[in-house]
């Protein structure tokens, strides 16, 4: 699985992107979250306030309860601000 | 039928637009808007990111949605991503249509749902050195569900 970070999420993981490979209990944008924060203290840190950061899975925005597995790209970022 | 463009480089709003127009005698007026860096409080730079890939998506389905709504000739949408001073044009978003009501009405939808549904970051700099992440505003969502 490829997950990519974007603007502050990406700062405070101090990874723009990586793969892995998290255990098949892992369903969910919210589990994948959870098994992400235990990495390092910066994805915790970048994880510490689920509220602030969105998700999309293969470049669709995606809630808290979309599915992710497998081969999926799965993206982590603040809300977003262009324009 | 949408013109969709993630670029570095500035837009060329009457070269954009002549396009739009090029061979066609059935337009009844064109509709722009021009997003423009603005210098809010010691800004001296903006430092625009996004996601390659999943922008263009983001934006040729916002495009799509605003063909759903409005009869529309043609579509542009050039956002522009890197480091922009104060004054610098960052967004162009034009509409054709037979009719000005389209027009207009769909290049403010475009705008409002761009600026909501778009993966895209803004960045501060500071006169002092410092930076910090633009915050997304209430406003902007109220903006986007009005449609």
């Amino acid at each position: 699985m490829k997950v990519l970070y974007f603007a502050w999420v990406r700062q405070k993981v101090g990874l723009a992107e990586e793969v892995v490979q998290p255990p098949a209990e892992v369903r969910d944008v919210a589990g994948l979250v959870a098994w992400l924060s235990a990495r390092s203290p910066g994805h915790a840190a970048a994880f510490a306030h689920p509220g602030q950061v969105r998700a999309a899975v293969n470049q669709e925005f995606a809630g808290a309860d979309a599915a992710v597995a497998g081969q999926d790209e799965v993206a982590f970022f603040p809300p977003v601000t262009g324009g | 039928m949408a013109r969709i463009a993630v670029q570095a480089a500035p837009f060329d709003l009457a070269a954009e637009s002549a396009a739009l127009v090029a061979g066609r005698t059935d337009l009844g007026g064109i509709a722009s808007f021009v997003g423009v860096c603005r210098a809010d409080d010691g800004v001296a730079a903006l430092v625009l990111e996004h996601y390659p890939g999943m922008t263009e998506r983001a934006l040729a389905g916002i495009a799509a949605e605003a063909a759903r709504r409005w009869p529309l000739a043609g579509c542009t949408i050039i956002h522009r991503v890197g480091r922009m001073a104060p004054g610098d044009p960052i967004v162009l978003v034009l509409t054709a249509s037979a009719h000005r009501a389209a027009a207009l009405e769909a290049c403010a939808f475009l705008m409002d749902w761009l600026k909501t549904r778009a993966p895209f970051w803004k960045r501060e700099e500071l006169a002092d050195g410092s930076e910090r992440w633009v915050e997304a505003r209430h406003e902007d969502e109220a903006a986007t569900a009005r449609w």
